[in-house]
This record gives C-alpha cells, sequence and structure tokens, in this order.
C-alpha cells in the first residue's frame, strides 16, 4: 500500500455539510444495535413498570424511525471527536469553525432543538445549538475522521469526576462508580451506558469517560484487566435495582465501558460520564 | 389500560396508586427550570400570573420544534428533581398533575399527599412516541424564553406512570431519597 505523503485539501464547507448531517442522523436516526441491547435487557425481566419502560423504549426506537422525529426532546450538546490526519489541510476556513457552522446548520435545519444558554449565569438562550463541544487530536495520514455524541442533560447531570487515593484500586473505582449511579442514575434515563474515564488528570480522565461512550456496541475493553472491572462495576449496578427509569428492576444500566490512560504516581482520577438509553451517536471519514 | 383526563376531579386523584401505566389526556401546560423561577418570583411578590394554574396540570417538557406538517416535534420529560424547589407556590396556585421523570425529594413526595396532588413520571427518551401523542402544540408565553418558554399542549394517550399517588405511595425504590434545596 502506498504511503500518502503529499497534502490533501479538504474545504471547511464539506466538514460543515458532513457535521451539519451527522447532527441531524445521530438525533433522529435509531443507532443499529440499540434494538438489540434493549431487546436483551427485556427477555427475562420481570412485569412491572420497569419492563413496560423498555417496552416503550422500543416502540420510541419504531417511531422516531417511521416519523423522522428526533429520538429525544433534549437533542443536547454536539461532543465531536475529530481525528485530523496530519497531512489533512483545511482550505477556506478552520476544522473549529466549520464544525461549528456544521452544528447551526443541522440543528436549524433538522428542526432539533436548540437547548444552549450563552452565560451560564444569565441562561439566555442561543439562536442555533452552536458551540460544539469538540476535541481534535492529531492522527498519521490524510483522512479526517468524526465522531459524534449527542448528549442531553439528564445523563450529564448525573455524571462526576473526582480525585481518588492512588492506591484506590479497583475496589474504590468500582466503589465510586456504583455510588454515582445509585446517587444520580435514576434521574439520567436509565438503562445507561456508563463510560469511566481512568488516569490522566482532571479533564483528560473527563474526556476519557466520554470518549468511552463512542465505542461501538457489544466491544468490551482489550485490556483483560479492565475488561473484569467492566463487569464487575455492571454487575454491581445492576444489582442497585434502579431499574429503567428508576421504577425498579434488574436492569439499570446495558453496559460499562472503561478506558484507561497513565497518570501521576500521587493521584487515581476517575470520571462517570452517564449515558442514557436514547444513545445517539454518528461517524463520519471524509 | 387506564386512562385519565388532566380535567378529572380530585376523586380520581386520589383513586390513582403509585406503579401503574396510564394512558394521560387532556390540556397541560409545559415548561420547566427558568419559568419556574420566574412564577415562583412573581407568585411572592403577589403578581398576577399570565397563566391560569388553578386545577392544572404542569408538564416539565419543552419540545422540539414541529417539522413542517406536523402539529409538534419531539415532547418529554426534563428530570423532575430540579423543579422541587419550585413546587410548594406551584401547589399552592392550585396545580394539581405534575409530569416529570426521576424522583422527587421527600419534602415534595409529602406536599403532593397532603394537597391531594399527584406526580407522574413519564419515560424520558422516548419523545419521537410522545410527540405522536400530542393533539394540540403552541407557544403559551414567555418566549424571550428560548426552548424554555412556557407551551400549551393537548395529550391523547400520552402513557405515564403514577409515581406519587396521594396517599405517599412511590413507584421509584433506590435511588429516590436525595432531599432537596429548601422551597423558593
Amino acid at each position: 500500500m502506498k504511503r500518502a505523503v503529499e497534502p490533501r485539501f479538504l474545504s471547511a464547507g464539506a466538514v460543515e455539510d458532513a457535521v451539519a448531517c451527522m447532527c441531524v442522523e445521530a438525533c433522529t436516526r435509531p443507532a443499529p444495535g440499540l434494538r438489540s441491547l434493549l431487546e436483551r435487557a427485556r427477555s427475562g425481566f420481570p412485569d412491572g413498570p420497569g419492563r413496560k419502560v423498555l417496552d416503550l423504549c422500543l416502540l420510541n426506537l419504531d417511531t422516531a424511525g417511521e416519523t423522522g422525529l428526533p429520538l429525544c426532546q433534549d437533542t443536547g450538546t454536539a461532543v465531536f471527536f475529530a481525528e485530523k490526519g496530519n497531512l489533512v489541510v483545511i482550505s477556506g476556513g478552520t476544522l473549529d469553525d466549520a464544525v461549528h457552522r456544521g452544528v447551526a446548520r443541522g440543528y436549524r435545519e433538522g428542526f432539533l432543538r436548540k437547548s444552549l444558554v450563552g452565560c451560564p449565569l444569565e441562561r439566555t438562550p442561543l439562536e442555533d445549538n452552536s458551540p460544539a463541544v469538540l476535541h481534535i487530536r492529531e492522527v498519521e495520514g490524510d483522512a479526517l475522521r468524526l465522531r459524534l455524541l449527542v448528549k442531553g442533560a439528564g445523563s450529564e447531570n448525573g455524571s462526576v469526576a473526582s480525585m481518588l487515593p492512588p492506591l484506590a484500586g479497583e475496589d474504590g473505582v468500582t466503589a465510586f462508580v456504583r455510588d454515582a449511579v445509585l446517587e444520580r442514575g435514576a434521574g439520567a434515563c436509565p438503562p445507561l451506558f456508563v463510560g469511566v474515564g481512568l488516569g490522566g488528570d482532571l479533564e483528560l480522565c473527563s474526556i476519557l469517560a466520554k470518549e468511552a461512550l463512542l465505542r461501538p456496541f457489544g466491544r468490551p475493553s482489550g485490556e483483560p484487566r479492565l475488561r473484569r472491572l467492566e463487569e464487575r462495576i455492571l454487575g454491581e449496578v445492576n444489582a442497585s435495582g434502579i431499574g429503567p427509569q428508576g421504577f425498579g428492576g434488574p436492569v439499570t444500566a446495558l453496559e460499562v465501558r472503561v478506558e484507561a490512560c497513565p497518570c501521576h504516581m500521587a493521584s487515581l482520577p476517575v470520571a462517570v460520564c452517564l449515558g442514557c438509553h436514547a444513545h445517539r451517536t454518528a461517524e463520519r471519514v471524509l | 389500560m387506564k386512562r385519565l383526563d388532566t380535567r378529572c376531579g380530585p376523586g380520581q386523584l386520589r383513586e390513582l396508586a403509585a406503579g401503574g401505566m396510564i394512558l394521560l389526556s387532556g390540556p397541560v401546560l409545559a415548561f420547566r427550570d427558568r419559568a419556574h423561577r420566574r412564577m415562583a418570583e412573581m407568585l411572592k411578590r403577589g403578581d398576577r400570573l399570565p397563566f391560569d394554574l388553578s386545577g392544572a396540570a404542569v408538564f416539565y417538557a419543552a419540545p422540539t420544534p414541529a417539522p413542517p406538517g406536523r402539529v409538534c416535534g419531539s415532547v418529554g420529560p426534563t428530570t423532575a428533581m430540579r423543579m422541587d424547589p419550585f413546587t410548594p407556590p406551584l401547589v399552592g396556585a392550585g396545580v394539581r398533575i405534575f409530569i416529570g421523570k426521576g424522583p422527587r425529594s421527600p419534602r415534595v413526595s409529602r406536599l403532593l399527599a397532603e394537597s391531594g396532588a399527584v406526580y407522574l413520571a413519564a419515560a424520558g427518551g422516548v419523545a419521537a412516541l410522545g410527540g405522536c401523542r400530542v393533539e394540540r402544540c403552541g407557544a403559551a408565553g414567555w418566549e424571550d424564553l428560548g426552548a424554555e418558554a412556557v407551551y400549551s399542549m393537548v395529550l391523547r394517550d400520552y402513557p405515564v406512570f403514577v409515581a406519587l399517588d396521594t396517599r405517599g405511595g412511590n413507584i421509584f425504590g433506590k435511588g429516590a431519597s436525595v432531599e432537596s434545596p429548601e422551597p423558593c
């Protein structure tokens, strides 16, 4: 295979177009694979309000597919992860501006809710749903990969980061995540996806926890130790009995995903990012 | 499936038992955080509200914009616990049905039971379905609040669960015992 060495020009307009499409797609198109996860949660779930919630979740996937309406009225904050090849040159503007403009257009043209306010203290509503939250990484190659997570506030409000003692280990991390879900999970629209970030520092563990929510369904960590931790946390979270929408039952989370990276010897940063059952993502490679 | 109209009398509200699913129809006022604060401040000052809350049903919600050809976009509940501090003045103004998602504080639970009011929990994140169970939807005021404005809606067979009933019954188990800040 010939390795690209020439710069590749990608217009800011093309990025904006892709971003606008991604916003509409993520909000309105049920994620492939979500149905089977919800159906698995429902099989064997005892009769009662929790099971009825799962029925409604499944029905909502059908309705969104038929009507093109957003799965959830909280079309959220648009969180983008961009991996920009080192040979990619964005022409006619910056990557930042292209993403923000694409979000503004996607939310306007797609009849998505504009949920952002300007000043967090004054709370003045913004005209469109920009700016996005944007994380850019440079990688090798001549492609631009964009991944979008649509993040509603109900689940984001249940998210938390903290600094554990450095030797807290699996026990400490498991207890922290379980308690976070116990305290705030019921209002975060369970059954949940639980993203956990370990290591780095205050902001990096939070980014890892959020990025974990973009991992494809049914793919546990490649690290045996983290995979065991994911299973253990999932077991404890589901033993909590919170259940769908907090109505009780054996399924509170559908998946737990742990990402880790190096950190200072004196700390163990940990972040928990809760994702609701209306899991909304999109991806494009340009 | 049990059905309820939001214009029902207090007797019908007293018959509701926590845990049951019902299909809700009738008019509701939909608003959320900022409208709550504004209402609570106006009520505290003794100002007259531009909305009639007497006997009203309040839905903690803000829909997506209606696409062409539809009466409304997606409709679903927002987290009710954030409205806990503003609930006492609304109950005082006559609201008898609250619709939202997630657990409430014990204080709100007691207040509702004492007042013959109920909290109905809708399933969050099922808003495409919810939008198809809304017959009419329009702006009712305070458009300066953007998406947090007040909307007037008419529901038809909107699925909800009786979460807090008039006898103190509670659908939520664990994760439901967090006390809210002092009422405003």
